[in-house]
Formats: structure tokens, sequence, C-alpha cells
């Protein structure tokens, strides 16, 4: 029997998969996304700092920059009509030293070379008049109004429920281990599955990017996934910061960030760890306690709140710092690898990067003439939710002020989770303060029916 | 307006409604987010309930519905979350109509405690299915739901045992029960108990490292006099390490003790904004039921007297300044008069010593002690002898 071919096949249902499945299915093509886990977003993006940048700091001229500011600006255009929040909180890099604040100038004009023109330094006393909870040794900063706060997981799994509702294709808990290519037509081996075929490839596996780039040619990157890991504070912390709170940049790192979340948590974080594990980001109690100090020598008040967990997330790092996106010809096949540290921002702009190449080297492109735009819940204190609403069904989550209505929609959705932690994300029930001390048994009583493993009686 | 909101229907805070209404007081609403009123007892399906406040062991759940049960009459909302306390006592409220905004003459505070979790004790390794506290394990072993075979259990608090008799209820066998301190914190039952008992062996000294494994728990890394191992399990319990639920005080601005993680309160059981008062469990880590219970009919009396405008201004009131081992003393305010002040704590560590008392530079109370951390510490001071003193240090050396 042969397998129903696809126009595109995409690895990876990262943030990265999820837009570019959107935007080639948008664009008119039959598309596959296939993805190892049992559901999308397990992979790097599952865990960042969910902030939308700006690109002030990128490299100027780079692919990265082109991306983030695309990116950037479709964000803006799309995420009223899927239910995506936007927090504008703007950003402050924060010097600590007077090295750190003969730097500025420098990133105000690299800023502006970027074309976010807003960007202005601004002195110790107006730092401490926007965000009066900081320590007292501030020495100046620089203020980017731009940057803002936006929801990691509710952000791909919009762009993925567009996709499914657009007729387009997902296939989970399916490994590509290899491939080949006949007569202009891609064969993809699956791990315990049918084969899947395809006219063209796109390789967005994050940190397996070299591994998955391999089954087309010998890899031009290798992967070095760079842990990131943060630690989380409970919502009366949220109010100690108004605005993002970066730290004067380094060569490897945005460096340590205090940030509000989409939410009403404060996150302290993240690290960068180059490290040789790609799947499982584990988090280590000495560095968390080093965070927490960090957080506390910046933002004093923090030493009284209480934490509330603490997570880890893996950067596709390679030898390069900019994006490594290519189309090849020859072998039906684009790449969009090593999408470091920007990919949640870059996402919508690197997917148009990509629908560019296609037209450049594949063909034309008849995009639906009037596509179906599904909303995904809210799940953020920016915008109503269910909690607040009359006729509310129980709420099953204290913590985060989850209905049972909510969970049970998760579980049954078009997109329905595949594990405890893709409820969690789509839900946020367990993400609080107890972590499951008081809603353990709700969650289980709703979710073991759905996702096999989680008890026995 | 209603005369009084309680916020919580556990021990403590239904332990307040039964008083107040006994007393005649009209206008006493509970506010309880969950289905059913009782509290933590609800899912502690154990004997050993009530023994303190009601004289008669019950199991949790029996314990709970007699709770309910005494407090008849009470108005009690079920499925009413309070979502943020303003000043005055002007509440929001969720409920299944709608969000509401509620006004009490007076609010207490009885939403009761929690065990910290992984997450928040910052543990190594990775994060699978498999990791849980005794409450949640309770109760989804209430409920038939049983996440593991194998767990271990971290900690050796009185909680601990608990989780160990729910295991056993539920026909699963804990591979060991691990105690970092150099002996088990719970008097009774002891590790001897745990051995015999449970056929659980208890390892003191050792440290959980890190968890392992890919979607479910896999193993545990642990370190005993420098020594690691690898212990194969399918669970980790995290017990007891108590936090107060206090987050509604806290986000209100309500003045909070860091020792404590509580409310800080003074002799009356009042806040910081005297329209909300505070009790149970919630004070701090933690008490026993029985306990908290009497707490909660200790405060009712106070706000009884606050209604009738009997109570002291809040302004009059000294600090409470525990020092030494003590870890945390409680109430950190009181005001000084002619009625006896009780303050409890815990030491830091276990300890031989000296308690005194110190108001200003004057010695009003003096004991020889041997404490043990988990181990309340009370003492009662004649209030007469603090007047016109401006602070009060409590001292363990
Ligand atoms: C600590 C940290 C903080 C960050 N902060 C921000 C931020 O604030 N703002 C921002 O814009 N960006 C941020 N980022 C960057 C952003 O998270 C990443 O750039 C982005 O998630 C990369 O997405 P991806 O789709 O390329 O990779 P992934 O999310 O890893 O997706 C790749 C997917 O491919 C799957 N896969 C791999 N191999 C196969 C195979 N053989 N077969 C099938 N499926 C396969 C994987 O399971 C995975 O799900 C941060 C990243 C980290 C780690
Ligand atoms: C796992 C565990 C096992 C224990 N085992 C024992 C034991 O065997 N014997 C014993 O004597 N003691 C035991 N204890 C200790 C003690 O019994 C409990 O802590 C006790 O229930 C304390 O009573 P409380 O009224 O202060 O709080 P709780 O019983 O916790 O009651 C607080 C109530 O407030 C409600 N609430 C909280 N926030 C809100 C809000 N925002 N809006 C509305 N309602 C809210 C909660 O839903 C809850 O019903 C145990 C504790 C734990 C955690």
């Amino acid at each position: 029997m042969t397998a129903k071919s696809f126009d595109i096949a995409l690895i990876g249902a990262g943030v990265v998969g999820c837009a570019a499945w959107r935007a080639f299915t948008l664009a008119g093509l039959s598309c596959i996304l296939i993805e190892r886990e049992a559901d999308i977003i397990s992979g790097a993006s599952k865990g960042n700092s969910a902030i939308l940048h700006t690109g002030f700091d990128a490299t100027p001229g780079s692919l990265e920059l082109a991306c983030m500011r695309e990116g950037y600006r479709l964000y803006r255009e799309i995420h009223e009509p899927l239910g995506l929040p936007l927090l504008e909180t703007g950003a402050m890099v924060v010097a600590w030293s007077e090295e750190e604040l003969a730097k500025l100038p420098g990133i105000v004009a690299q800023a502006h070379q970027n074309g976010v023109t807003d960007v202005t330094q601004i002195t110790a006393e107006q730092v401490r008049a926007r965000e009066p909870g900081l320590a007292n040794d501030v020495k100046g900063g620089v203020w980017i109004p731009g940057e803002a706060l936006i929801d990691p997981w509710s952000a791909p799994l919009a762009y993925a429920r567009q996709a499914l509702a657009n007729g387009g294709t997902l296939h989970l808990n399916a490994e590509v281990t290899s491939g080949s290519l006949t007569g202009g037509t891609w064969t993809l081996t699956i791990k315990n599955a049918a084969p899947i075929q395809a006219r063209i490839v796109i390789n967005c596996a994050g940190n397996f990017g070299d591994l998955v780039e391999a089954i087309a040619r010998p890899s031009p990157f290798t992967i070095t996934p760079r842990k990131g890991q943060f630690v989380v504070y409970d919502k009366p912390a949220h109010g100690l910061v108004q605005s993002i709170i970066l730290p004067v940049p380094t060569a490897r790192t945005k460096g340590i960030v205090i940030t509000r979340t989409a939410f009403g948590n404060l996150l302290v974080g993240p690290t960068a760890e180059d490290q040789p594990e790609r799947r499982l980001a584990t988090t280590e109690t000495a560095t968390l306690n080093a965070l927490h100090a960090a957080g506390c020598r910046m933002l004093p008040a923090l030493a009284g709140m209480e934490i509330t967990t603490a997570y880890a997330g893996l950067r596709p790092a390679t030898q390069f710092k900019d994006y490594q996106i290519e189309a090849l010809p020859a072998q039906n096949w684009i790449t969009a690898g090593g999408i470091r540290s920007t990919g949640l921002t870059g996402a919508l702009g690197i997917a148009r990067h990509m629908r560019g190449l296609y037209e450049t080297h594949f063909g034309t492109l008849k995009p639906l003439p009037s596509p179906l735009w599904p909303r995904v819940p809210n799940l953020t204190e920016t915008l109503p939710r269910p909690h607040a609403q009359p006729g509310r069904s129980e709420i099953i989550c204290h913590c985060e002020l989850v209905t049972h209505d909510e969970v049970a929609a998760a579980l049954a959705s078009p997109l329905p989770a595949g594990s405890i932690g893709g409820l969690r994300r789509r839900t946020r029930c367990m993400m609080g303060r107890c972590q499951g001390f008081y809603c353990s048994r709700r969650v289980l009583e709703l979710a073991a029916p759905y996702i096999p493993g989680l008890a026995d009686a | 307006m209603h005369n009084v909101a309680i916020i919580g229907a556990g021990p403590a805070g239904l332990t307040a409604a039964r008083v107040l209404l006994q007393a005649g007081i009209s206008g006493v609403q509970v506010l309880e987010r969950n289905p059913q009123p009782g509290g933590l007892p609800r899912f502690c399906d154990h004997q050993g309930w009530g023994v303190w406040d009601m004289h008669r062991l019950y199991t949790g759940p029996r314990y709970a519905g007699e709770l309910v049960r005494r407090a008849a009459g009470a108005d009690i909302l079920i499925n009413t979350t309070v979502t943020a306390l303003e000043p005055n006592g002007h509440l929001h409220i969720s409920t299944p109509g709608g969000p509401e905004y509620l006004q009490s003459r007076i609010v207490l505070l009885a939403t009761g405690i929690r065990e910290k979790p992984r997450g928040a004790r910052l543990v190594s390794g990775t994060r699978p299915w498999g990791i849980t506290t005794t409450g949640a394990f309770q109760e989804m072993a209430q409920a038939g739901q049983i996440p593991f075979r194998r767990p271990v259990i971290i900690g050796s608090e009185l909680v601990a045992f608990s989780a160990l008799l729910t295991a056993r209820h539920a026909g699963i066998k804990p591979v060991a029960m691990l105690e970092p301190g150099p002996r088990i914190l719970a008097r009774r039952p002891g590790g001897l108990i745990a051995r015999a008992v449970f056929g659980v062996p208890v390892r003191t000294n050792t440290q959980l490292l890190e968890i392992r494994g890919i979607d479910r728990v896999e193993s545990v890394l642990l370190e005993r006099n420098g020594q690691r191992e690898e212990l194969a399990c399918d669970g980790v319990i995290f017990t007891g390490q108590f936090t107060p639920e206090a987050w509604l005080p806290r986000s209100a601005g309500l003045q909070i003790d860091p020792a404590t993680g509580g409310p800080a309160i003074d002799n009356f059981f009042r806040c910081s904004d005297p329209a909300y008062f505070a009790t149970g469990n919630l004070l701090r880590p933690v008490e026993h039921s029985g306990f908290a219970a009497l707490e909660g009919a200790r405060a009712a009396a106070q706000i009884l007297r606050a209604l009738r405008g009997e109570l002291p201004p809040p302004q009059a009131a000294i600090p409470v300044i525990p020092g030494g081992a003590l870890r945390y003393i409680y109430p950190q305010r009181i005001i000084p008069g002619g009625i006896p002040i009780q303050l409890h704590g815990r030491a830091r560590h276990a300890h031989k010593g000296r308690l005194r008392a110190m108001a200003d530079d004057t010695l009003v109370f003096e004991r020889l002690i041997r404490i043990l951390p988990e181990r309340r510490i009370s003492l009662t001071l004649p209030g007469a002898a603090l007047t016109g003193r401006n602070s009060l240090a409590v001292i363990l050396d």
C-alpha cells in the first residue's frame, strides 16, 4: 500500500515547526508535521523566558535579526484573532558597574542600527523611578519600550491549531529515523509507524537538527545544546518589577533576566551551560540557589518571596551565532536549524522566510482564500479567564484558578494534550505554588482516561 | 454587611464558626473553595483525629464530617474561592455564579497549610511523572488512583508516617524513607516502627541528590557520608516542610513573618490590618488538627470581643523577637495588659539549653529545656509584667 504523499513534511513540532506548518498550510500546500514526542512543544520550545524580543541587541545584518523583526511584527498582527496575549512591559538593560555603564551607548547605537529606534539610554534615577525595587547600586540603563511578554505555549499551540483547522496533518509519537529521495519524492522512515512521503522536507528538529540534517547531507552545523535554568517565584512577587530587567549582555548570552510572566509569576534566569544532553533538561540545586542569590542581589525584596518551582530549557546552539536557514534545491529540502535563543520571537518570521525560499526554489503558492482562525483558550491575567465568568465550572486547580471545563477541553480538543506536561502547558493546572498538592487527584481523574500510564487502580 | 467571613472550612475555620454561632452571632459565612467542607482531614483516611478537640478518635474523613456537623447553622459557601483581599475586610470571590465582592466587619483567614513540593525545594534532576507530596498522594489513593508502586519517601516528620499508613492501605511498598538529619523527626512511631510495622528501611543522614527518569521516575541518587548510591524506585513522595497557604495576605500586603511564612498576628489573632484575623495552620508550620481547631476557637473568642468593641487598639502592640536557636515565635506582636500572654515557637535544631524572655532589659521568664526541632515550645507570660515595655525578646540559648 502506498502512503498518501504530502507537499511538505516538517520534522519537529517546536515553535518553529508549528509556525512553518501554519504558514505552508495557509499557503495552500498539504503539510504533515511529524513529532517524536507525544505532544507538540516538547523540546526547546517548552522552556524559555517568554519574551517577544524587538531584536535591539541582535547582530546587525543577520538573518536572525531579519526573522525576529518580521516575527515581532507578525505576532502583533495575528495575536488578537488567535486569542493570544501580549503584555507590553518594555525592558530595561541595567548596568551595575562603571564598566557596564560604559557599554550602554553602544547598545543604544546597535538598537538604532537594527531599526529599533525608540531605544534610549536612561540615568540611574530614571531606572529607579521606573523600578524602585532594584538594588540601589544601579548605575544606569537602556530603555527598550517594545520588548513584551507572551504566552510561550499558547503561541505555538495557536499556530498549530490554525494549521490543523485548515487541513494540516499532525503525526505525534513519530520519530523520523532516516529518509530517501527518489523521483522527486522523499520517503521518511518513522520508528514504529508507516513511512511518510512528501515532495519537500523541512528540518526544524531543534536540538536534533544536525542529526536530522544528516538525512539530506553531512550537516554543516553541529548542535551543542545550551541549557538555561530558571527559578519561578509565586504571584505575590509579580509586582516587584514592572518591566523586563536585562543585564548588559556578554558574547555568549543575554545573561540573567528578571521578568514577570504573562501568567503573573516572576522568573529569574536563565543560565547558559553547554552540555551534551539533547532531550532532558535537568535542574541542579546549586545552580538554582545561585540564581536565587543573583536575583536577590538585584531585587532585594525577592528574598522574602516564595519560590514556586524551577525549570530548564535547552537552546539549539551551533558553532554559529546566526540561524542556519537554507534551501537545498537539489535535495528538495529546507533547513531551519540552530534557532538558538530567539525562536519564540522569530518563529513567524522564520516561517515567512522559508515560504520565500519555497517560492524561489520549489514553485508558486496559492494561499487559502478564507482560512479559519480558531482562538486558543486564554491562560493569562491580561485577558478574561474562565474562573471569573458567570456559570463557571468547579475550580480544580486552586493556585492557578483552572476550572474543570478548561482541563476537560484540553484533553478532548482538536489538538489534545498528549502528556501531563502538555496538559499543564495548555491549562496551567499543577503549575502553581502547590505543584499538585491540592489538585493532583482531580487532574488525574480527568486525565487518566486520555493519557496512558498515569495511574493504576 | 456580614459580621464575620471565615476563609477556609478546615478544622480551624469550622471550629471558629461553631464558637461564633454558639455565641449567637448572626451573619457568619464560611467560604470554601472545594466542593466539600472539612479541609485537609477529608482525605487522610486513617485514625488519630479528634482526640484533642473532640476527645474521641476518628478517621480523617469522619472527623471532617463531625466538624461540619458541629458547625451546623453556619452559612458554608462551597465552590467559593477568595481571590483577593482588600483593606478593611473587602473580599473578591469567585463563585459559580460569577465574580463577587463581599464585605464583612471581620474576616478570619484559616486557609491552612501545604507541603513543600519538589519544585520549591529546588531538587536536582529531571521532571518525570511520579513525584508528589503526602497530601496529594493520600487524596489520589483514597480515589483509587495510584501513580506508583515503589516510591521513596523523603522526610521523617510525623506526616511521613501518615504517608506510610496510606501506602500500606493502598497495598504499595515504599522502598525507603530518607531523612537528611541524624534522627527521625517524628517522636513516635520512629524508625523501629517504620521497619518493623511497615517493612520500610529508614535511612538517616541521607541526602536526596537527584531525581532520574524520562517519562516516569526511574531512580533517585542518594548520598550518605560522602558515598553515592542510585536507588531504583518509581515515585518520590515529598513529605512535610510545611508552608502556610498565605498568598492571599501576602499579595494584599498584610505583614508576613518570614520565619513562619504566615501572617504576623498580635495576641488577639489580628493581622496588620485589624479587620483581618488569622488562625490555624496558616499561622506557622505545623500543628496537628486538634491544635489548629482549638486555635480556631480561641481566635473566635477574640473576634467576639472585637465585635463588641472590647479589643485594645492595635497600635499599642510591641514586637516579639525570636533569638538564639529559636526559629520563630508567635504572636509576633503583643499588647501588654491584664490577660496572660501565650507564645509558641520552634527551635532551629535539636537543642538543650535555657529559654528566656527579656522585656527590654528585664528577665521576665526563664526555663531549662531540651527540645527537638519539630516540637512546639510554649510559654505563658503574665501580661502585667510587660506593661510599659517597648519590646519582648524570646531567646533560646
Ligand atoms: C532558556 C531559554 C530561554 C529562551 N528565551 C527566549 C525568549 O525569551 N524569547 C525567544 O524568542 N526565544 C527564547 N528562547 C529560544 C526559543 O525557545 C528557541 O529558539 C525555540 O524554542 C527553538 O524552537 P525549535 O522549534 O527550533 O526547536 P524545538 O522546540 O526543540 O523543536 C524541535 C522538535 O523536533 C522534534 N524532533 C527532533 N528530532 C526529531 C525526529 N527525528 N523526528 C521527529 N521529531 C523530532 C523534537 O522532539 C522537538 O519537539 C529561549 C530558549 C531557552 C532554552
Ligand atoms: C498531608 C498531611 C497530613 C496530615 N496528617 C495529620 C494527621 O494525621 N493528624 C493530624 O492531627 N493532623 C494532620 N495534619 C495537619 C493538620 O491536620 C492540617 O494541617 C489541618 O487540617 C489544619 O487545619 P486548618 O483548618 O488550619 O487548615 P485546612 O484543613 O488545610 O483547611 C483550610 C481550608 O481552607 C480552604 N481554602 C484555602 N484557601 C482558600 C481560598 N482562597 N478561598 C476559599 N477557601 C480556601 C481550603 O480549601 C481548606 O479547606 C496533616 C497535614 C497534612 C498536610
